[in-house]
């Protein structure tokens, strides 16, 4: 093998960006174009070796670890830690949507950049951003999982709390006010802390409590781990379940997204809902499933349930909003329920609806975000009872518009429509063992959400995008989408697209490694 | 008797007292002042060069090999332990006088006294991670303390200063009475005063009467010697002293205090715990898995309401020492294996090498912005960002490495902390619940002071005239510089410093 596929190449889509960022830092601040095209390089570098990386990936061996060191490479001796990368079926995609989302967000930011103007230290965050995601989905060590899965925490927190979003709001109990973006920052940075702070415990007790002395995910994966809990199990995952539920973020953790959303700058929302939403249900997929299937097992139940009351939940309160922003926000919490539902089932048909729903709710969501923004950029607000006409105004950008929404709410033939569609098939056939009854009803409900999904991106689109443009629009001069802007969407509706009438894509590269995952879980 | 002294292992005490000596000899010439702090800076660095020749002596063609070396009867002891002990308080005494250097040319302060103490502190300090008896340990502490109170006065004009002082001493006093006291109780039942003879004292004791039924002195004995310690570390419910002294004393004064002074006392307490009370543990274990628990949790809360950063620090800092406590109480359990033993030792130790580094950086840049803006209270630091991108840059890394964030060094401090009690039992695991939530409660302070330093808008009322110089000492720039380094790279490489901690995990396995 050369040093390439010998953990070198995951190495360096991990790291590049991280590099990037201080080569960022270093140029002096009036040097903007430098410093964009600086970001640029290390995001694109990194995005082209990982698509060499799918290309050169074995499909046939996808339930395989691949494109790790040979060797084990300790990374922290004394608490037996080790720098164990690599991927297999399941990590693949989303490796190669975070390092897309990033070389996007920074091409889009080429001429949007947030107030207060400052693309040095901005595209210095994406980077260290991107460093984090990619390096989740590929870490193997749960210490070094742990470690990429907080670094995401600083530069998002310190997007929101620099570029967000200004306007009053009262804090909730505390009863003070404050500006919206201070609130949000503080408020996602706790909540993710707080989950992972007992994640972290989790793993340390089934590191000692395991009898297996040993943070590899590889080890400790096959129920072996698991029965040496014993009667701490359930605690364990209960630990596990606080850190992940929380990122997902599921119903009732999910109190900081739509906040988090609505005040981060454009690019942040983007980032936020296509890729660090998915860091909470990868964690699930590749930690809790393989190391403790039997929890999983119990614990099904209780996760189907909040996944489908998150569905119900989230297209009710979208159906209550007025900012536009903050319906995307709401609908996120209802897509990540039926991605969460997936998982629940505990199948491969499952758990591969739920992979494929994570990609396309990054891909959708993501250009949903994008639009919002470049939308609140020229009108100057999210109001949506405002911005009617919107088609009229601004046809390109309304085209986008009405093709994104119907992606999201699952039309059949673009991405959306797989996740969750599979999810409910999956739901009327569990794992053996899972009570059909409730998983049926978890189904029929979950079908009613998506009707409610249906019926909420509508009417988002009649508001924003029908009717005649309000008489407060007539002075103002509207552009149409730019060329930025076009680069950066035109790749994310091309992967709707295909993703929609060509699923294998995705499906291509999970099916085997899922079911040999559940094969491992749960036998059979 | 016939007294030997081994010279190489005294080396890095005998050159501390000649450079202390070198001070106050160089005050007397008619130089400039700051050669005395240069006098103390190439002191401490030449005191660090026999630390390694000793650690590496295996490796050395002129270095004579001996296993352990003992000296007075074993009452001084050069090991392992105390020889990276000894390395981090002369690495944080270097830093201690980098960020002194350029705040007392400002303030017009006694220069050459001012270094003379400080040295005479850490000679103290030095001296203690070698104690492995009474008499020394108490001497070493005292030598640590005294110097301290003088230099917690030192803005002698300024009556916060003055109350920080007096303070300070009588509470010093008053622990070091405590302390005495416990020790004498401690020589009285076992008639020994090497803390390997006092171990072997209590074993025959065991042997003869298990449970002590005979010695409730001795709980006594060591729970006071316990208690004077924890003045010296200022756990909680013995801290009242920390935050006025933390406040009025100069603030490299404080920092000093809150890592050498305060270090020191955390050695005393690993020395005694770990080697003197070793067959104690179901005493000492439950008392200061409390502290920790108490520590962490009301300093926490302190610090929460805090405007002055300054005293907040002095809060974060007890609610930091209940987190370096937190590994004792893995003791409380009574499975406790000796494996595990080292473990807590480990968490002990690394804890105390990762938090002297970021929080004299923490004091560093409060020190380098007080002077820019003229203001301790965190209201006033808002938009430091826009004026001062470095600055604001650093504040980041260091109190969020306090906050224990990754990839900052706090991080893996936290995390070994975590992981010494999660594999003791049901209170191990308890004690790390309350830590958990303790560090993300600690966050909400820390964050308060990076949320000013970068979202906040600049506050009109600050930054006029003279205040917007951008000079920065150089030596406190260097002071800075370093401790980032070191809290960016053991963050993202953790074994730089773990190892070092590792290593003095023989000290538990030698009993």
């Amino acid at each position: 093998m050369s040093s390439f596929e010998n953990g070198w190449a995951l190495t360096l889509i991990v790291f590049l960006p991280a590099v990037g960022a201080a080569a960022v830092l270093a140029i002096p601040k009036a040097q903007e174009e430098a410093q964009k095209w600086t970001a640029l390089l290390f995001a694109g570098v990194s995005f082209v070796l990982s698509v060499i990386v799918a290309f050169q990936f074995d499909y046939g061996a996808a339930d395989k670890i691949q494109f790790g060191p040979d060797s084990t490479l300790t990374w922290i001796g004394a608490i037996n830690s080790n720098y164990a990368i690599g991927i297999d079926g399941i990590s693949l995609p989303l490796l190669v949507l975070s390092t897309f989302m990033t070389v996007l967000s920074i091409i889009y930011s080429w001429n949007h950049w947030p107030e207060p103007h400052n693309p040095k230290v901005f595209s210095a965050l994406i980077l260290v951003l991107a460093t984090g995601m990619a390096g989740t989905f590929v870490a193997l060590d749960l210490i070094l999982f742990f470690v990429f899965f907080e670094v995401v925490l600083l530069p998002m927190y310190f997007m929101i709390g620099i570029w967000g979003d200004r306007n009053k709001v009262t804090i909730p109990v505390l009863g003070m006010e404050t500006e919206m973006r201070l609130y949000a920052a503080i408020k996602f940075f706790l909540f993710t802390l707080f989950g992972s702070a007992f994640m972290l415990l989790g793993f340390l007790a089934l590191y000692f409590k395991s009898g297996l002395e040993t943070f590899s995910m590889i080890s400790l994966s096959g129920g072996g781990a698991e029965r040496g809990l014993e009667g701490l199990a359930v605690w364990v995952f209960a630990a596990l379940f606080l850190g992940f539920a929380v990122k997902v973020p599921m119903f009732p953790f999910h109190t900081w997204l739509p906040d988090a959303h609505t005040a981060a700058p454009t690019v942040g929302s983007v980032l936020l809902a296509a890729i660090l939403l998915k860091l909470g249900t990868y964690a699930f997929v590749r930690i809790a499933i393989p190391i403790m299937p039997e929890q999983s097992q119990n614990w099904a139940p209780v996760i189907g349930i909040l996944a489908v009351v998150g569905i119900i939940y989230a297209s009710l309160a979208c159906l209550a909003q007025t900012d536009m922003k903050r319906l995307i926000a709401f609908s996120s919490v209802g897509h990540m329920g039926f991605v969460m539902l997936g998982i629940a089932t505990l199948t491969d048909i499952g758990i591969n609806a739920a992979i494929i729903g994570m990609v396309a709710h990054g891909i959708i969501t993501g250009l949903l975000f994008f639009l919002a923004g470049s939308m609140s950029h020229r009108y100057h607000t999210r109001e949506m009872a405002r911005l009617g006409g919107n088609q009229k105004l601004l046809p390109i950008m309304g085209g986008i518009l009405g093709f994104t929404a119907m992606a999201s709410l699952g039309l059949p033939g673009l991405a959306g429509f797989w996740g969750e569609f599979l999810s409910l098939l999956a739901a009327f056939n569990p794992l053996d063992g899972l009570s059909i009854p409730l998983f049926r009803t978890l189904m029929v409900i979950g079908a009613v959400g998506t009707v409610l999904a249906a019926g909420y991106l509508l009417w988002m689109l009649q508001k924003v995008n029908f009717g005649e443009p309000s008489d407060e629009w007539l002075e103002h001069e509207m552009h149409d989408v730019d060329g930025y802007e076009l680069a950066a969407w035109v790749p994310l509706l091309v992967a709707t697209l295909a993703i929609g009438v060509f699923p294998k894509i995705v499906f291509g590269a999970t099916t085997d490694a899922v079911s040999e995952m559940v094969r491992m879980a749960f036998g059979g | 008797m016939n007294v030997s002294l081994d010279f190489h292992a005294l080396l890095p005490e005998l050159l501390l007292t000649a450079t202390v000596l070198g001070v106050l000899i160089v005050d007397l010439l008619p130089v400039r002042k700051q050669w005395t702090a240069v006098v103390g800076l190439v002191g401490l660095f030449a005191a660090f060069v026999p630390l390694l020749t000793l650690g590496f002596c295996d490796s050395l063609a002129f270095c004579e090999e001996t296993a352990v070396r003992s000296m007075f009867g074993g009452s001084y002891v050069i090991d392992t332990f105390s020889l990276v002990l000894k390395g981090l308080f002369l690495a944080s005494a270097f830093l201690a006088v980098l960020i002194s250097a350029g705040y007392l040319e400002r303030g017009r302060f006694w220069e050459g006294e001012y270094y003379f103490l400080l040295l005479c502190s850490v000679l103290g300090a030095v001296v203690m991670a070698s104690s492995r008896g009474l008499v020394t340990m108490f001497v070493a502490l005292e030598l640590v303390t005294g110097p301290t109170f003088l230099l917690a006065g030192w803005r002698k004009g300024n009556a916060r200063s003055n109350e920080a002082a007096l303070k300070f001493f009588i509470v010093g006093v008053l622990s070091a009475s405590v302390l005495l006291f416990g020790m004498s109780l401690v020589y009285g039942t076992t008639g020994e005063l090497t803390f390997s003879g006092i171990r072997e004292a209590i074993v025959g004791f065991e042997l003869a009467d298990p449970g002590f039924s005979d010695l409730p002195l001795l709980n006594i004995a060591v729970l006071f010697t316990l208690l004077g310690f924890a003045f010296k570390i200022a756990a909680v419910p013995f801290h009242f002293w920390t935050p006025d002294t933390y406040e009025g004393a100069p603030t490299p004064v404080t920092a000093y205090l809150s890592v050498v002074s305060k270090a020191a006392g955390f050695v005393g307490l690993l020395v005694v715990s770990y080697q003197a009370f070793a067959t104690l543990r179901s005493i000492w274990g439950p008392a200061l898995w409390i502290l920790a628990a108490a520590s962490m949790t009301i300093g926490n809360l302190s610090a929460l309401r805090q405007d002055n950063i300054v005293r907040m620090l002095g809060y974060s800092s007890i609610a930091q020492g209940g987190f370096i406590l937190a590994p004792f109480g893995a003791a409380v359990s009574s499975g406790v294996t000796g494996a595990q033993l080292e473990d807590a030792f480990f968490a002990t130790v690394t804890y105390l090498l990762i938090y002297a580094f970021m929080n004299l950086g923490a004091f560093a840049v409060v020190i380098a912005t007080a002077k820019r803006i003229g203001s301790v209270d965190v209201n006033d630091w808002g938009g430091l960002y826009q004026y001062a991108p470095g600055l604001a840059g650093l504040t980041m890394i260091f109190f969020f490495s306090l906050a224990g964030i990754p990839p900052l060094a706090g991080w893996f401090a936290k995390l070994v902390m975590f992981r010494s009690l999660i594999g003791v039992g049901n209170w191990g695991i308890a004690l790390a619940v309350i830590a958990a939530v303790n560090s993300v409660v600690a966050f909400v302070y820390y964050a308060r002071v990076v949320k000013a330093a970068w979202f906040d808008p600049v506050p009109e009322d600050v930054l006029t005239g003279e205040a917007r110089s951008a000079y920065v000492a150089p030596t406190l720039g260097l002071a800075m510089g370093i401790a980032a380094a070191v809290v960016v790279v053991v963050g993202i490489f953790p074994a730089v410093l773990s190892e070092l901690g590792e290593m003095t995990k023989v000290f538990v396995a030698g009993f």
